[in-house]
């Protein structure tokens, strides 16, 4: 039984340790020098001696019952990695990437996402002294938490979302109370949290800093100064390499036992709705159990039942809100790839359309960052993103593809 | 609502017959599933081509298009970027010459080049090329622009239509009566009664390298794949660039339904003819892939006329790869014959009435 693992995140990690442990012949494939993910980046100490961990290498099509790997830099490639690697059972544990709103001035210099920021701390870089972490949602503290680590001076950190919307969420918190003890980590920052706030304009380092309504429009607006504003609005699954598996918001379905739509393939983590680490771990053994043909442990299906209670609260309390439309001008940049701005957004009817006449996600980013947000601002449905190239990859390394094994 | 057309698929041809109808006066409504250029005419790289034709009807076709084009592609990025047509091998330059010869002879401009000309044109092309011509009349433009421009001021409904006589559709919103119907629906159009097949094909696009590659290019061995009837996959390099800088690489031509799905071997065959003819793209990194269904006539000719089984009804489809390029003219053609007029081209082969046509 081969099980393929993709992504070395909690998830990732759980469900390659679990399908081991159950037997299994498990690859781990991953595109960082060190298991752990987004999250524990660097930090984590993954060894068992039933999983191969394919570092520096990333998969870029799922074809049948084989993935297509590749290293994007050649020289830290293990030696002989292979090109093609065929599978039984394959996990996506591929996680989620942060979304950001644009704002007048988003696309020039000193504006990353909270992730970027996070994983620049996490290698010890600082980028500026004066830093403002600004969006929605409680992964805003712990790269605040980095950033301040680093030595630098925390302006605010802004959350755009009400906490009173917390209160209508008894159920999950009393199913999740470590998740508030997880507060107290991060108290240093707490002082300089301020909710229905956020930056709507950054020029230079004058940045726009304005109170919101429950809806997020602007009621009233004051200058703050900052080298760096880092935004994160929630986050966006990476379901590139199964664009055949069906999707609620654009996040993985999953049944019970983690498996898609699509047979022999599960997921796990945040590809499937983010409710953080320990929800990700336990979906991680689920799916390494069911992708072994084992029954999950009860521990983890009911770590799962808890966790999504969380994360449907997480959904509902940091919902992006319409008025953060209003933030934009016309000539505000939506697609940084293509320079689309918001007037450039032609009338259309479809996703299709709409980028085929403005440009907008045609870039090299392929609508990860803006598609979601040009289909809020047109009001056209969002499709999904079916890209079948899952990372840009160069002509002469598709021209010496390995035959197809049967 | 009564109109006296209704236009069944809001692509590019169904777009070109309905802005021809309604220019002589019809009263049209278009029905689309989906909406504007969202089958086949969005899935391919918006060419205008007489190059890759042989003299017959449908260069005759191609180049009444070609002259139309100019005045209705208003905003669509319109670029009369000129084709170059090369020979890779020894053996395929005296065909492809011979090939130009004709053309030349029916009126096309087509200009044997020298390999040192070719590369002053495209300084970036494989220096080991066996012949080259260069086609002045081929050009580009956005393909879902300019069915947008053609549709401008048409009524487009957003329904799918199951069943129609020829005097009325019904469709999933209702029945719409008329005077006469066109089944302008593509790679679909089996489903009103003509033999099209869909004949898949992949684009493969490149990040940006503005100014890079300048003309259409492509291998002289890509008309002997068009004409093939063979299920099987073939491939032949066809590398432009786009207004965005992007490059669009083809041609891949495979029939086995409406199977979508991508597969490594058809991506692998591209690059490798892509990188023939300009080693320099070995490189160049791809972004995105995709792929649409052409409408695959077995006899390899356009479908444009009246159904002789069913009165009214009015087909216009069956033009493979070639539908941008020959969609003004297929318009203008079927609204001169659906109002009585004199044809600017002979319909005759075009004619629904053919042994491969009616099922």
């Amino acid at each position: 039984m081969r099980i393929v693992v993709v992504g070395a995140g909690p998830a990732g990690m759980a469900a390659a340790r679990t399908a081991a442990d159950a037997g299994a012949e498990v690859t781990m494939v991953d595109a960082e020098p060190d298991a752990g993910g987004q999250f524990l980046r660097g930090r984590a100490k993954f060894s068992h001696a039933g999983v191969t961990h394919l570092r520096n290498t990333e998969v870029w099509l799922v074809e049948g019952q084989s993935l297509h790997l590749r290293a994007p830099e050649p020289r830290l490639a293990a030696g002989a990695a292979p090109r093609l690697l065929p599978f039984d059972a394959l996990v996506i544990a591929t996680g989620a990437y942060d979304r950001p709103l644009p704002f007048p001035g988003w696309d020039g210099p000193g504006v990353i996402t909270a992730g970027a920021a996070q994983a620049l701390a996490k290698q010890g870089v600082t980028l500026a002294e004066r830093v403002i972490v600004a969006g929605t949602g409680p992964f805003l503290l712990p790269v605040a938490t980095a950033l301040q680590d680093l030595g630098a001076t925390l302006v605010g950190v802004y959350e755009a979302s009400s906490p009173t919307r917390w209160l209508r969420e008894r159920k999950a918190i009393l199913a999740n109370r470590h998740k508030i003890a997880e507060l107290v980590g991060y108290r240093k920052v707490l002082t300089h949290l301020e909710t229905r706030t956020a930056v709507i304009a950054k020029h230079g380092s004058r940045v726009t800093v304005a109170k919101l309504d429950r809806r997020w429009n602007p009621v009233s607006h004051r200058t703050e100064h900052a080298d760096l504003v880092c935004i994160g609005y929630g986050f966006l699954p990476r379901t590139d390499l199964v664009p055949s598996a069906k999707r609620t918001n654009d996040f993985l379905d999953v049944d019970e036992r983690q498996q898609t739509s699509v047979e022999n393939v599960y997921a796990a983590g945040e590809v499937t709705g983010i409710g953080g680490a320990d929800l990700a771990e336990a979906e991680g053994v689920i799916a390494g159990a069911a992708a072994a043909q084992q029954e999950p442990p009860r521990e983890a299906l009911e770590a799962v039942r808890e966790g999504r209670l969380f994360a449907q609260a997480l959904a509902r309390a940091h919902a992006v809100q319409p008025g953060w439309k209003t933030w934009l001008n016309a000539g505000t940049t939506v697609c940084r790839c293509e320079k689309v701005t918001l007037e450039d957004l032609a009338e259309a009817t479809s996703m299709r359309e709409l980028k085929l006449t403005s440009r907008v996600a045609m870039g090299r980013c392929q609508g990860r960052i803006c598609a979601r947000n040009a289909s809020e601002l047109t009001g056209i449905p969002f499709d999904g993103q079916r890209r079948v190239i899952a990372v840009p990859i160069p002509l002469g390394e598709l021209a010496d593809l390995p035959e197809e094994q049967s | 609502m009564h109109p006296d057309v209704v236009v069944v698929g809001a692509g590019i041809i169904g777009a070109a017959c309905a802005q021809a109808l309604v220019a002589r006066g019809l009263d049209v409504v278009v029905v689309d599933r989906c909406g504007p250029a969202s089958g086949t005419s969005s899935a391919g790289e918006g060419n205008v081509l007489v190059s890759d034709k042989e003299p017959g009807p449908e260069l005759e076709l191609a180049v009444a298009s070609r002259e139309l084009w100019p005045s209705l592609a208003e905003d669509c990025e319109w670029e009369e970027k000129g084709g170059l047509v090369v020979a890779t091998t020894a053996d395929a330059a005296e065909p492809l010459r011979a090939f130009a010869a004709k053309q030349r002879a029916a009126g096309i401009d087509a200009c044997e080049l020298t390999a040192a000309e070719a590369l002053a044109h495209e300084p970036h092309l494989n220096p080991e090329i066996t012949a080259a011509v260069h086609y002045l009349q081929d050009a580009q433009l956005n393909p879902v622009k300019a069915t947008r421009a053609l549709l401008r001021g048409i009524k487009v409904i957003n329904a799918g239509v199951s069943t129609t006589d020829g005097r009325s559709v019904t469709t999933s919103t209702g029945v719409i009566s008329c005077g006469a119907v066109v089944n302008a629906t593509g790679p679909w159009a089996r489903h009103f009664g003509v033999n099209v097949l869909p004949r898949r094909g992949v684009v493969l696009v490149t990040t940006p390298i503005p100014g890079r590659i300048r003309h259409k290019v492509y291998d002289a061995d890509y008309v002997g794949a068009v004409a093939s009837g063979d299920a099987d996959l073939q491939t032949s390099g066809v590398v432009e660039s786009t207004q965005a800088g992007t490059v669009l690489i083809g041609s891949s031509r495979q029939r086995g339904g409406f199977d979508d799905t991508i597969e490594s071997k058809v991506l692998k065959a591209l690059a490798r003819k892509a990188i023939a003819l300009f080693p320099m793209l070995t490189d160049v990194p791809v972004m995105r892939a995709y792929g649409g269904f052409r409408p695959y006539a077995p006899d390899h000719l356009p479908i444009i006329g009246e159904d002789p089984r069913t009165p009214g009804l009015w087909h216009a489809t069956g033009h493979e790869g070639a539908g941008v390029g020959l969609a003004p003219a297929t318009g203008r053609l079927l609204a001169e014959l659906l109002t009585g007029a004199a044809p600017h081209v002979d319909p005759h082969p075009f004619r629904v009435d053919r042994p491969e046509v009616m099922v």
